[in-house]
């Protein structure tokens, strides 16, 4: 099946002459849900703006259900919902409103209906004749949702959809994009925080000072480059690691008093029971172990510096 | 840009959300100018009108009444439409119409559609009130709408273009304050400008406003400063530059899309 969404070598350079993104290219399978990870300024708005419409790229092509967003605009952006990052509303205007205007716009037959459902998903009904202005925060944002669902889109973005959101509101939004996806839609959310991509997403892209570091299914990604380790707190503290323990890559830390044991997530674990009988026979006592697995933000950060260096070694050379 | 389709829903729905937005401030946006349009009569009117009683053969305040409709006519199609697309861009809700698949054209139908049709009611309500204080007879009807509606589309669109150049509240007052309304009030609103000094009557002829408001009451009274079809024609002029400009800002994105 074709990519629901395509990006060929799209970059942008504001009229600042700023490049906030460089030759991106991506492909998004329908039915998935992508989560773009990267930090503030990355270029994660401006992606998601110009396949929108609402940023114009400097190059490059993107593709929604095989319309190019240009030149077959109509079709492209019919398919295509936008929560953004920044709240946004017809402070004057009631709930109700609103949100018949966004069906309306995206070329929508009226269905008082539908547009109730999608109020009642989102606990906006008995806010409906309301003055947007008169709402919360959260409540502001769940209208924002509601007008992106308004005109039933395929493809939904989500630009960080949970920043300074409450936790009931973050909860229903989980659950609303798990039932979206079950109905075939698409979403594609961008987050800064790690555990949403990880909790959420079917695959993960890393974005980093505009470039598209990696695009990865969340497991393989997990699986890849995620380390586990295991720590074992001395009983008695070491100056340096016996010889007879050579075999395993370990480290000291906390002045001796703790040993680290890394290994891939994915690799032999059968390693630690030979490593705790060798200490065994060694005589080295310990009072407890943990071990913890690389979260997404390690991963991140092990990339993002990876890459940094890279630049620094490079600018260092030249 | 390529359409297949018109989106009509899409515009219907932009108007119909501006027209609420006129709907609920109806009352303040009515008694204003019916206030103001009476206050105009007891001033120029009953003061002037008792010194000076006819211009061109025609009472002199039956004189001022098409020049008043145009004078509110200006201000409210300005206002109205810039405001209405200068207040999403403001709080940026002009995401979702950026974002939409509705074209350049569509989206200036639409609000500069809404803007207009308010102008005309507004006019047509002045009208009303100024039946009140003077007999008026059209002799003209069919133009006398011609030039509502024309001079209403093109200040709507005129309006649409500063709100879209505007930076700020200061920038959306500006034009409607310094540019239109020293415009109007030499453009003849409140009297012939045969009355003018020669020289002044020279300068007088770059300003626009005289043949919009020169067309319009000759399709009231069949008098005019300048021939009716030199009125019809700038004011189609105008109309013209005034679509340009929109089809230049929408290609570009001026100050619309980065
Ligand atoms: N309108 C603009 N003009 C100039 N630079 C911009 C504009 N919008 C964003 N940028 C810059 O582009 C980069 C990417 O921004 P953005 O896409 O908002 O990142 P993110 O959403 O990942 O935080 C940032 O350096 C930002 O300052
Ligand atoms: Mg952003």
């Amino acid at each position: 099946m074709p990519p629901v969404l395509s990006i060929k070598n799209l970059t942008k350079t504001y009229a600042s002459g700023l490049c906030a993104l460089k030759n991106i290219n991506l492909a998004i399978d329908k039915g998935e849900i992508f989560a773009l990870l990267g930090p503030n300024g990355a270029g994660k708005t401006t992606l998601i703006s110009i396949v929108c419409g609402i940023v114009t790229a400097s190059e490059g092509q993107v593709l929604a259900g095989g319309h190019d967003i240009v030149s077959g605009y109509r079709a492209a952006r019919s398919m295509i919902g936008l929560v953004p990052q920044e709240l946004a509303t017809d402070t004057f205007e009631t709930v109700w409103a609103t949100v018949t205007l966004s069906r309306g716009l995206f070329g929508r037959r009226r269905d008082p209906g539908y547009v109730e459902k999608v109020l009642r998903d989102l606990s906006l009904w008995d806010k409906r004749n309301d003055r947007i202005m008169t709402l919360s925060g959260g409540m502001k944002r769940r209208v924002m949702i509601a007008k992106a669902l308004a005109h039933e889109p395929e493809i939904l973005f989500l630009d960080e959809p949970t920043a300074g959101v409450d936790v009931e509101l973050r909860r229903d939004m989980w659950t609303m994009v798990r039932g979206l996806r079950e109905r075939g839609v698409t979403i594609i959310l961008t987050t800064h925080y790690i555990e949403e991509a990880e909790e959420m997403a079917d695959r993960i892209g890393v974005i980093s000072k505009g470039e598209l570091i990696l695009v990865e299914d969340k497991a393989t990604l997990m699986k890849k480059l995620g380390k586990k380790q295991l720590t074992l707190q001395l009983l008695e503290p070491m100056g340096a690691i016996p010889a007879g323990l050579s075999r395993w890559p370990l480290a000291l830390r906390s002045e001796g008093h703790e040993l680290e044991y890394s290994f891939d997530a994915g690799g032999d674990r059968g390693d630690i029971p030979a490593l705790l009988r060798t200490m065994g026979e060694l005589g080295i006592g310990y009072k407890d172990l943990n071990t913890r697995q690389s979260s997404l933000e390690d991963i991140f950060v092990s990339l993002v510096s990876e890459r940094a260096g890279h630049a620094g070694g490079a600018e260092a050379r030249s | 840009m390529s359409g297949l389709t018109f989106n009509r829903r899409g515009v219907w729905a932009i108007y119909c959300f501006e027209m609420a937005r006129f709907k609920r401030t109806l009352l303040q946006s009515l008694v204003t100018p019916v206030i103001s349009t009476a206050l105009y009569f007891v001033v120029f009117g009953s003061a002037i009108g008792t010194r000076m009683s006819q211009v061109g053969g025609v009472p002199y305040a039956a004189f001022i009444v098409p020049g008043l409709i145009m004078l509110s006519l200006f201000t409210e199609s300005l206002s109205n439409a810039s405001f209405g697309i200068y207040f999403p861009k403001f709080v940026g809700t002009i995401y979702e119409l950026l974002s939409a698949p509705i074209s350049s054209s569509e989206i200036v139908l639409a609000y500069v559609g809404a803007a207009a049709s308010k102008s005309i009611l507004l006019g047509l309500v002045i009208l009303g009130t100024a039946a009140l204080f003077v007999p008026i007879h059209i002799l003209h009807p069919l133009w006398m709408i011609a030039f509502l509606v024309l001079t209403a589309a093109n200040f709507s669109l005129f309006g649409f273009i500063t709100g879209i150049w505007a930076k700020n509240f200061d920038q959306l007052q500006f034009i409607p304050m310094l540019v239109i309304t020293p415009l109007t009030f030499l453009g003849g609103a409140f009297y012939s400008i045969d009355m003018l000094p020669p020289a002044w009557r020279t300068v007088t002829l770059f300003n626009p406003v005289v043949y919009l408001i020169s067309g319009f009451r000759w399709a009231f009274y069949g008098t005019s400063d300048v021939g009716v079809g030199i009125s019809l024609g700038m004011t189609l002029g105008f109309f013209a530059l005034c679509l340009a400009l929109v089809a230049w800002i929408f290609r570009t994105g001026y100050r619309l899309k980065n």
